[in-house]
């Protein structure tokens, strides 16, 4: 029974990050319709320009600091040279754009930092405790934390504030929105600027976790299955998709995995994510799109 | 005041829509249109359908772009006009088939009409900065004297999709009023409605343009209503005007007669 608490509690911890990761792109895709393929570009940039200060010698708050405004800059920018230009174009020609911002992110990050893999300490520490009897990673709970936190002052944004409704409205229908005053261009650079800024926390966990290097924009991968199983248009989703992907993989891995020699991990969110587009193919919390006939 | 329109038309247009012609792909929606209105009238525009009435609320608030031709809006004149830079120099609209936030409620649906309104930034309100909270609470209360004006009180809670389509119409006119518009564009504000929906309508959109002093131009195809509501009426056929003038003089245009009441609908 305990190993499979313990099994059960790392993976819905472990998912959690994942559920950050997806966060971002369901903040994106809410705003704009947009599938945005440089999330992880973005994760990676804001987690290697985050340790780059640092390793300046700047203290923590102010690296941080320099890296959110860098963030913010750098949706302005996106949202002018690339959002701006493209806007009322087809779903399909934004996200070959986001395909291209992503080479054109990662290159930069490249030329700029080198390519180089940083050791990022977050003070955290790694070492597993005891809850009752069950072993929880440390690091786990902190992530879990963390992603939760995200997650609510987010909801509070996004409800409460006038911007928040504005960027409901847009999400709602974009050609009323603007009709009615609602600028989309400024509704666009916030929710680049905050799917950067959440991209940066998943950056600097995941980074804290295995290093920071390229390989660290290939999280993007591990959102995928949690936005087909949450959907793609709820925060809620993206962390109750992150908890399944999370809690699935572990379970399969210690249960199923020694009869198929194991390695389950790295496929069994898409096999999953495969078996919930058969049965609900807009996730858990999606929209379903009702299509006149 | 909507007795002479004629008299005050050389004083005061709010809006002077001169030549404008509006095709797609090569067929005439609007050809070389110029009316005005006077500021503080009721304007309907009416016509068959097809007639290009839409099309040129679209070409008002610039959602569509016109081949030629200008518009004067309180003095400025544009080419073209940006819906963003319409709506925030007043010119508030509604839709013939509604656009509103279907998966909002009834007060977050008007407050998205208070946009251009908002001062403050994005930081400040997240950060609910004193500004901020200040700034929230008069919209909050203008939004609240909204739907108290229009008796959406019962529903302010409610997900607008949900709600019968009478009180979609009323709820998408509190979203455009909210804005406190100079000029407000109604697309059919009475389309789909039963006889006392229509009448309870025409009751607010003359308390609009009387008790709060808005301009007000209207698409609408009951002619009976139309007559009795506005003081300026501008008749198109084919996308060019075939009568302007009060609803007396309209009605015994001959043009218009043949045109419009000649059609069996």
């Amino acid at each position: 029974m305990n190993l499979f608490l313990e099994t059960l509690i790392g993976g819905l911890l472990a998912g959690t990050m994942y559920s950050l990761v997806a966060i971002g792109f369901v903040l994106i895709y809410k705003a704009s319709g947009v599938f945005n393929f440089a999330q992880g570009s973005i994760l990676l940039f804001a987690a290697l320009t985050f340790v780059t200060l640092l390793e300046q010698g700047l203290p923590f708050a102010a690296a941080l600091a320099v890296t959110i405004l860098i963030l913010i800059l750098g949706a302005i920018l996106i949202e002018r040279t690339v959002l701006r230009p493209l806007a009322n174009r087809s779903p399909m020609t934004l996200f070959m754009a986001t395909l291209g911002l992503s080479y054109v992110v990662e290159g930069a990050a490249q030329g700029l930092m080198g390519a180089q893999v940083h050791a990022l300490d977050l003070g955290i520490e790694d070492v597993p405790i005891f809850i009752g009897d069950v072993l929880i990673s440390q690091f786990d709970l902190v992530a879990a934390a963390t992603a939760v936190a995200l997650a609510l002052v987010l909801a509070l944004l996004f409800n409460n504030t006038r911007i928040g409704i504005s960027l409901r409205a847009v999400a709602d229908d974009t050609r009323a929105a603007l009709s009615i005053g609602i600028n989309l261009n400024r509704i666009w650079q916030i929710v680049w600027a905050v799917a950067g800024i959440v991209g940066l926390v998943a950056g600097m966990l995941w980074g804290a976790r295995q290093g920071i290097q390229f390989s660290l924009s290939l999280v993007v991968l591990k959102a995928l299955p949690v936005l087909i199983i949450g959907g793609f248009t709820s925060i809620g989703g993206a962390i109750v998709g992150g908890l399944i992907v999370g809690a699935a993989e572990n379970l399969a891995e210690t249960y199923v995995g020694p009869y198929i020699g194991g390695g389950i991990t790295p496929w069994f969110p898409y096999f999953l994510a495969i078996a919930f587009l058969y049965i609900r193919p807009a996730g858990l919390f999606g929209e379903r799109t009702l299509e006149r006939v | 005041m909507n007795a002479h329109p004629r008299a005050v038309e050389a004083a005061a247009p709010i809006l002077d829509v001169r030549g404008v012609s509006l095709s797609f792909k090569g067929v005439k929606a609007i050809s070389d249109l110029s009316f005005s209105v006077v500021r503080g009238e009721i304007c309907a525009l009416i016509g068959p359908n097809g007639a290009g009435k839409s099309s040129l609320l679209n070409v008002l608030n610039g959602v569509y772009v016109p081949a030629s031709g200008e518009i004067v809006f309180n003095g400025e004149h544009f080419r073209q006009i940006e819906p963003l830079a319409a709506a925030r120099r007043g010119i508030a609209r509604t839709f013939q088939n509604n656009a509103l936030f279907k998966k909002m409620s009834v007060l977050d649906n008007v407050l998205t009409g208070l946009a251009r309104h908002t001062r403050t930034g994005f930081l400040a309100q997240a950060l609910r900065l004193p500004g901020a909270r200040r700034e929230e609470a008069e919209l909050r209360e203008r939004a609240e004297a909204i739907l108290e004006f229009l008796e959406l009180q019962p529903y302010r809670d409610l997900t607008v999709g949900n709600l019968a389509y009478g009180i979609q119409k009323r709820v998408e006119l509190g979203r455009a009023l909210v804005s406190a518009p100079t000029l407000l564009l109604l697309d059919e504000p009475l389309a789909g409605m039963n006889a006392h929906e229509k009448a309870e309508m025409s009751e607010f959109v003359f308390g609009i343009n009387r008790h709060l002093g808005i301009t007000v131009v209207l698409i609408e195809h009951d002619v009976g209503i139309v007559m009795n509501l506005s003081g300026h009426v501008v008749v198109l056929d084919y996308g060019r005007k075939i009568g302007d003038g009060t609803p007396a003089e309209v009605a015994s245009n001959a043009d218009v007669i043949s045109a419009y009441l000649g059609t069996v609908h």
